[in-house]
This record gives C-alpha cells, structure tokens and sequence, in this order.
C-alpha cells in the first residue's frame, strides 16, 4: 500500500501542486472566455458542473470499463455532460451562452478533465473521486476568476458589469482582447514562480538553520 | 484494489459491448436533455427575433417570414435551411409596415451580422440593429453602443445608395455620419446594407403589393394581394 | 462573407486560431521549443484539419440534420479516427518520420483547435469549399504560430534570461506580445 500511496503523492504533485502545469494545461479554451468575471464565472461553472459528473460516473463504473478502451469511454461520458450542460445553459441564460459561444463544446478538450479521469477519478473511491473532482473544479473556477476579473477591471473599468471608477477611467482596452489574455496569465504565473522561489528560499533558511543546530 | 480490474485480454466481445452500452446511455441522456430544453430555446429563438425586428421597423407588432420561391416573395412557417429569408412586418391592424432583412459581411474585426427596416414605397432605412460583432471594444463595439450612430438609420434614403461620411459633414438624405475613429466599422456596416439591398431590390414586389399578412388559420393559402 | 479569401486569410492573420481564438495552446506552449518538430506539427495538424472539416461538413448535412444533439460526439469520433488513420499511414510511409513525431501525433487528438475548428464551421455554415478553405487558413496559421514562438524560443536559449521569468511565463508574455502583432492584420479586407 505505500507504493499506491507515494504513486498517489507523486500524481498529485503533477497535477495539484504544480499550479504552472495546471494552470496551462486546464486553460486552453479558457482564456478566450476570460474577457469579463461574468463569463469567468458561467465558464467556471459548467466545467465543474462536468468535472464532477465525469469523475462520479468513471469512479463508480471503473471496475466494469475494461483498460483498453477506458479513454473512449471517458471522452464519452465527459462529452455527454458537456452536450448537457450546453443545452442547458442555452435554455436558461441564452445571453452568456452566446457571449460564451462555441467554448463550451471546447470544454470536452480540456485536458484537465480527461487528465483527471485518467489520473485519479478511474482509480479511486467514488467518494474520494467527487472529492477531488470538486477541489480542481474550485481551484479551476478561483483561477478563471482572478483572471477574468483583472482583465475585467483594468480593461472595461467594471466588475461583474459595475462600473467601478467612473467616467474618467481610460479603460486599458487590451485586456480584453486576445493579447491581455496572454499577458495577464504570463503574470499570474510569474507570481507564482515568485512565491515558489521564495517559499523554496524560506525552507533552505529553515534547513541550514537546523542543521547547523544539530 | 482500487485500480480498474485487469483481466489482461479482455474479450472483444466486452470490449465492444462497453463501448456500446456507454454511447447507447449516453445517446438516451442527450436525446433526454435535447427534448426537454427544445421548448424554451425555440421560444427564446423566436422572441430575439421578433423583438430586433420591432426594433428596426417601429410600430410594427406582428411579423412572418418571406422567401423568394419561383420569382415571387411567398410566406412561409419555416424557411428552408440556406434559403435567404426576410420579415415582413405589420402594424396592429394588420398593414404592411416594411421588410426586416438580415444582411452580413466582413467588418473591421470579423463578421458583422445586422438587421436593418426597409419601408419600400418612400425607400428608405428605417431601423439598423447589430445582431453579432466582434469589433474592437471600445472602437468599433460604437456601431451599437453609440446610439446617435444607430439612430442616424432611423430615415436613411438607399436612393442611389447609401454614404458614409465624416462626422458632421451629413447633408444628404442618403448619408449617415460616421463614428470618429471607427471609420472602417462604419463603412463596413453601410456596405453591408447597401450589398444586401442589391441583392434584394429586384426580388421585392412592387410598392403596394406587399404579401398580406397570412392569418395562423392553416386554411389560408393566398399570399400576395 | 462568403468570399473565399476573406475566410482563408482571415483563419490565417486576423483572427488566428492560436492567437486570437486561444485555440491550440497546448502544443503551443508544449512543443514550441524546436523549430523542426514544429513545423512538422503544424503541418501535421494542418492535414487533420482538412479531413475533419470535410468529415465535419458531410455529417452535417447528411445525419446531423436528424439529431443535432448528437453533433460533439461525432466530431470527436471523427477526430480521433482520423488521427489514428494518419499514425498508421505515416507509420507505414515513412516508418523513420514517425519515430521523428513520436508522441506529438497522438496529442494531435486533444488539441483544441480542430474541434474548434469543426464547431466554428458548423457555426458559420459554411459549406464544402468554405469548409476546406477555412481549414487552411487555420491550420497554416496555426503552423505559423507555432513556428514564430519556436523561432522566438530558440533565439533566446542563448540569451541571459532572470530564472524567475524563464519557462511557461515568458512564453506566454512573448504569446501575448505576437498576438498584440497580429492584431494589426484587422481591416486587412476593408474597403475604406
């Protein structure tokens, strides 16, 4: 069992604790929708509302799909909760559906939940499953968040729609555009280099003072 | 064991069968969700449509869609899929009102997608409303967000056709001004309008003999005067 | 609208699939970090474009017609097919470019573009020819894209670059500054 569990560790640590890997590889499509918290938010919501059904469905059914055609069957389960979740957005909020346009089939490329699936959901537990399908989907959802609202603010001077600084705030309109995407998430992972090198810099001070202690 | 059974050689039998039985589960959720939500899409779909055409022909309350088929402009309940369609649009008491008429083409940006009110006996603009475009925001977004550039279709003559021209330099009944620093979008719109008015103008009947509007009794059959 | 040249340049430079549709990121920020491989991707994927388009446009006129619900999953069957399809054919043609693109093909499955590219179609109804047309000016310009941030990468292997920038972040700030370049490729087609 402490072979499963360091593996267990070891994948996490690709996928959790590495937020330069999760970042890129769940953002995709995402960053096209990032233009305002609004579509952040609605984006956000139907890739949980598909990362969680995905991840109970595979982790209850992953005794009956048989090894060689469980990525089919994954990518079938996924795009029948994205069909879904397309049908019923367009029922009930037509206006952020067509602000989020042809991005919500994309959700099916998301490497992040076939990732997930593949990585933990068809190996564990349905209770552990949901659970970690709920922590990525949060961590996705915060992610897309911080992101569009910093695009939102500096490029629209609004948040949500409310206008924050008034009528003389010339609005940096490139970050609502394609490039601020980019650069806007170039940043973020910029800080989180950052704060890696600190929080690396911090435990080296930690060790060396212990060692010399002892 | 938490890892998925391994029964090394799997037959293909049970291979097939998986893969069937999970596209036949989730062909049935799909077709599920489709039938349920299918109502309220086709009525959202129905009630944008009608309120961008109220909006380009003012005073109009009711509307049907026309095609042209065999050299004539016929109602129809639901065109074809690639048929060009127009909307004929009727006041309260039932009387012709002018056409509403889809038109698109490439902007500044990318496609722009408008619907403009046509009143053919005084040829005229009545009504322009940008139904899709990816302008740059805060410049070329302006063809919908600058209500004085909008309202500037509200009694634009298309005799010979219409001009876009620089802000505040209008003086002709068939120029509109143009939006400061989104030239390219403003033109782009006009040339829109104006391509779709070629295209259109020999199929409209003539002035006057606009198709009545069809009563929903299915027994109605006659469409023009 | 309709026009032909509107549709492949505009795929191609004014809105680029990669730079504008964020589209194909993944071997974007991935592979782009030799010249070589690609080039090869794009054109790779270039030529599964062109098959999805047209697998694409026939579905849709003949069978999605009678269940549009069914749309996503076709495409994505369509393309993993036709992914699997190139791996064998490039297999048996030329067993040593194989080896070359290693595990680069299969990832030509997940990458967003093509499906993107299958959807976008569909939105647009375009139709045989637009659908093939389209599909180059994607593909192509996805290949360009590729290759500038590939060529840009390599350029600065040999600069001295701070180690708190190096990596995914400055690929995608030198992504973002290509894209700001692409986006004067917009009013190309006016006629001012």
């Amino acid at each position: 069992m402490k072979k499963n569990q360091s593996q267990e560790e070891f994948l996490k640590g690709i996928w959790r604790d590495n937020p330069v890997f999760v970042q890129v590889l769940g953002m995709c499509p995402m960053l096209a929708v990032t233009n305002s918290a609004i579509n952040a938010v609605a984006m956000g919501m139907a890739t949980f509302f598909v990362l969680v059904g995905s991840s109970f469905l595979v982790s209850t059914f992953r005794h009956v799909i048989p090894k060689q055609v469980r990525i089919s069957c994954f990518i079938i389960i996924i795009a029948t909760f994205v069909t879904i979740a397309d049908y019923t957005l367009l029922a009930l909020v037509p206006k952020v559906h067509k602000e989020l346009g042809a991005f919500i089939p994309l959700i099916v490329a998301n490497c992040l939940i076939l990732g997930r699936q593949e990585a933990f959901a068809s190996k564990h537990p349905t209770k552990l499953a949901v659970m970690d399908a709920v922590g990525m989907a949060s961590g996705f959802l915060l992610a897309l968040l911080s992101l569009g609202a910093v695009r939102e603010i500096l490029g629209d001077g609004a948040l949500f729609g409310v206008n924050l600084f008034g009528e003389n705030f010339e609005p940096w309109v490139i970050m609502i555009l394609p490039p601020g995407g980019f650069l806007t998430l170039g940043v973020i992972l910029l800080f989180f280099n950052w704060f890696k090198y600190k929080k690396d810099e911090f435990l080296e001070d930690v060790a060396a003072a212990e060692r010399s202690e002892s | 064991m938490n890892a998925p059974k391994d029964t090394g050689n799997s037959s293909s039998l049970r291979l097939v069968l998986t893969l069937a039985i999970a596209g036949l589960v989730s062909g049935i959720a799909i077709i599920g969700i489709y039938e349920t939500t299918l109502p309220t899409i086709t009525a959202n779909k129905a009630r944008e449509l009608r309120e961008a055409v109220f909006k380009v022909l003012p005073g109009v309350s009711q509307m049907q869609a026309l095609v042209y088929r065999d050299g004539e402009l016929v109602v129809v309940e639901a065109p074809d899929k690639d048929e060009p369609v127009i909307y004929g649009g009727y006041d309260e008491p039932g009387e012709f009102v002018g056409y509403a008429m889809p038109a698109a083409g490439p902007g500044f940006q990318d496609t722009i997608a408008i619907l403009y009110g046509y009143k053919p006996a005084e040829k005229i603009v009545v009504g322009m409303e940008v139904l899709e475009s990816r302008e740059t925001p805060g410049l070329g977004d302006k063809i919908y967000k600058d209500a004085v550039f909008v309202a500037g279709f509200s009694a634009l003559s298309v005799v010979p056709e219409i001009i876009a021209v620089k802000k505040g330099t209008k003086s002709q009944p068939n120029e509109i001004d143009a939006i400061t620093g989104a030239t390219i979008s403003s033109k782009a719109v006009v040339r829109i309008i104006n391509e779709a008015h070629a295209a259109w103008s020999a199929q409209l009947p003539p002035p006057g003999s606009e198709p009545q509007l069809r009563e929903t009794e299915p027994a109605s059959t006659e469409a023009e005067q | 609208m309709d026009n032909l040249l509107w549709i492949f340049i505009s795929a191609l430079l004014v809105n680029n699939f990669v730079l504008t549709y964020f589209l194909g990121l993944c071997p974007f920020l991935g592979v782009s970090n030799s010249l070589e491989t690609s080039a090869r991707l794009g054109l790779a994927t270039t030529f599964v474009m062109l098959v999805t388009a047209v697998c694409a446009w026939i579905l849709n006129t003949y069978v999605l017609i009678h269940a549009p619900y069914l749309r996503l999953i076709c495409f994505i069957v369509v393309i993993a097919s036709t992914v699997q399809f190139i791996e064998m054919l490039i297999k048996k043609l030329s067993p040593a470019l194989f080896r070359a693109m290693g595990i680069f093909l299969p990832l030509i499955t997940t990458n967003c573009a093509i499906l993107g590219l299958a959807i976008f179609a569909t939105n647009r109804g375009y139709g045989f020819w637009e659908g093939i047309v389209y599909a180059l000016g994607a593909g192509i310009g996805f290949t360009l894209a590729l290759v500038l941030l590939a060529g840009l990468r390599e350029e600065s292997e040999l600069s001295n670059i701070p180690q708190l920038i190096k990596g995914t972040a400055m690929n995608l700030i030198i992504a973002g500054i290509l894209s700001m370049a692409f986006m004067g490729f917009a009013g190309l087609f006016s006629s001012a």
